[in-house]
């Protein structure tokens, strides 16, 4: 008799999940954000390297057309903000291919939202005021804000802005990570996420929300440069008991700047022979016809049950995870 | 042999790494939702048996080691080397005592064993998760006395010590965990 029929998940936790949806749900009806719901399956997808995706066969014949299951409903989001929606949320289901671990789950679940004329500190305070509901009665310590200098510096004394090779690989041989240094070589960033995720994120927000703000510009991905410090960009990371939650920006609304850094990210994507993919023509054409100023984040709230629910591992808050799935 | 990437790295996959043999322990997926997904890795050498961990990045891979446990029966001690047998096929391996290490005091003749052969030479030895010895050597108890506490040292046949209760004897068979080194009862023979 097979025995992986039964869910991944406690029925105490399945509840949890409903509750937790429904208290996302009244929170951003009191604040008049409206939801919205936009294609999983796209003609597009994102060009980040770090990303892997799914991707199908559309059979309309006599054709056939090669979609993707959305890494993110970011592009499609946008698209709805340039047509004029207003400060918009989504709760949906996103795949990214070969995750899977004690934090990851191809396909999860992430609440996206989008806050029109809101700065990032802004929507900092929206942040902290939807996890006082959430964590209400859990206990959660007050929420802190630091910079990502500030914390790379204060857990390694290293300066994340400043890349010193030397420094760098002393630091990894003293702390029992030698083998960063034949890993890393000289790329700063990847010497960043090595050591950040090594030795930072673990120490990040002890039973607190913890938002890391500026990260270095060199991990940029969709948000802005900082108006205050260009080697840092609007870019803002949630962090509990050094799970890492959610990413928000203060989003790029440059057409040509995206358009540049997709034509960046597509040639990493050919030096490392990854399946190639095209720009979304649909969202340069959205931020060239205006996308409002604002703010967004992705949280994903798998994770976020972790913490809830004091669970152990991802698959323990999934009604079934992808190995009985 | 086969070459395996940090995907498939399970726990129990035995595979080279630094020249050695080791057994994959435990493994992490780690990623930051944007940047560099890394494999941190928990492995045992199994020439040394020390645990480290190393990160890879992931889609790494490392080649597989030929590595097998087999069963075997301990044969005898020519006091360089310890002889054993694969009871099916009477093939022969000889290991010397840094190989054996402590197994050799849980091992008597014709006991079996589970031996680690890497590229078909023995690379470490494992006794029986019971053994059931002889005490050579342990104090006199109090006649009735059989409460389990307290206990003595009791020197067994292999030259192994442990504690065992008051009531147990010289002469006696005792049957005892090897993973713990704990007494767990005497044997009626």
């Amino acid at each position: 008799m097979q025995q992986d029929w039964q869910p991944s998940c406690s029925l105490e936790l399945l509840r949890l999940r409903a509750e937790l949806l429904h208290d996302i749900r009244r929170f951003f009806h009191g604040r008049s954000v409206l939801e919205v719901e936009t294609p999983l399956l796209g003609d597009c997808t994102g060009t980040d390297p770090q990303l892997a995706f799914f991707s199908t066969e559309f059979c309309r014949t006599p054709l056939q057309q090669r979609l993707f299951l959305q890494t993110s409903p970011e592009f499609a989001m946008k698209r709805l903000l340039a047509a004029g929606s207003g400060s918009i949320y989504q709760i949906c289901k996103a795949f990214r291919n070969g995750e899977s671990g004690r934090f990851h789950n191809p396909e999860f679940t992430l609440l996206e939202w989008y806050r029109v004329g809101f700065t990032l500190p802004q929507l900092m305070d929206e942040i902290e005021a939807l996890f006082a509901g959430l964590f209400n009665g859990y206990g959660l310590q007050a929420a802190r804000r630091m910079s990502y200098q500030a914390v790379f510096q204060q857990h390694t004394g290293l300066d994340p802005l400043q890349f010193c090779h030397q420094d760098y690989c002393a630091y990894a041989v003293a702390n029992g990570l030698p083998e960063a240094v034949g890993l890393c070589t000289d790329n700063h960033l990847l010497w960043l996420d090595f050591i950040f995720s090594h030795k930072v994120q673990p120490l990040l927000g002890d039973n607190a929300l913890c938002m890391v703000y500026g990260y270095p510009a060199c991990q940029s991905s969709l948000a802005r440069i900082s108006a205050d410090n260009p080697d840092t960009v609007d870019r803002l990371e949630l962090f509990i008991n050094g799970i890492e939650l959610g990413n928000g920006f203060y989003e790029l609304t440059d057409a040509d700047e995206q358009d540049r850094r997709f034509t960046k990210e597509i040639q990493v994507r050919q030096e490392q022979s990854l399946a190639p993919v095209f720009k979304d023509q649909r969202l340069l054409a959205a931020l060239a016809a205006g996308l409002p100023d604002c703010s967004g984040i992705a949280i994903g709230l798998d994770r976020l049950l972790m913490v809830l629910g004091h669970a152990k591992a991802i698959s323990e808050t999934l009604s079934f995870s992808i190995d009985r799935a | 042999m086969a070459v395996y990437s940090t995907n498939e790295f399970r726990a129990g996959l035995k595979v080279m790494l630094d020249n050695d043999p080791c057994a994959i322990i435990e493994n992490e997926f780690v990623k930051p939702g944007k940047g560099q997904a890394f494999n941190r890795v928990k492995i045992r050498n199994l020439k040394t048996g020390r645990v480290i961990e190393r990160t890879f990045k992931s889609g790494e891979s490392l080649d597989g080691a030929d590595v097998v446990d087999v069963e075997m029966q301990f044969l005898y001690n020519d006091g360089e080397f310890r002889h054993f047998m694969v009871q099916d096929t009477f093939e022969q391996y000889q290991a010397d005592p840094k190989i054996v290490g402590d197994a050799a005091l849980w091992l008597k003749d014709q006991d079996f064993c589970f031996v680690t052969l890497w590229n078909d030479a023995p690379l470490a030895v494992t006794p029986g998760n019971f053994v059931e010895l002889e005490i050579v050597e342990t104090d006199p108890g109090v006649r009735g006395d059989t409460s389990g506490g307290g206990g003595k040292p009791a020197k067994l046949v292999t030259g192994a010590v442990v504690r065992v209760p008051l009531f147990v004897q010289t002469g006696e068979v005792i049957k005892v965990d090897t993973r713990t080194g704990e007494y767990i009862s005497r044997v009626k023979e």
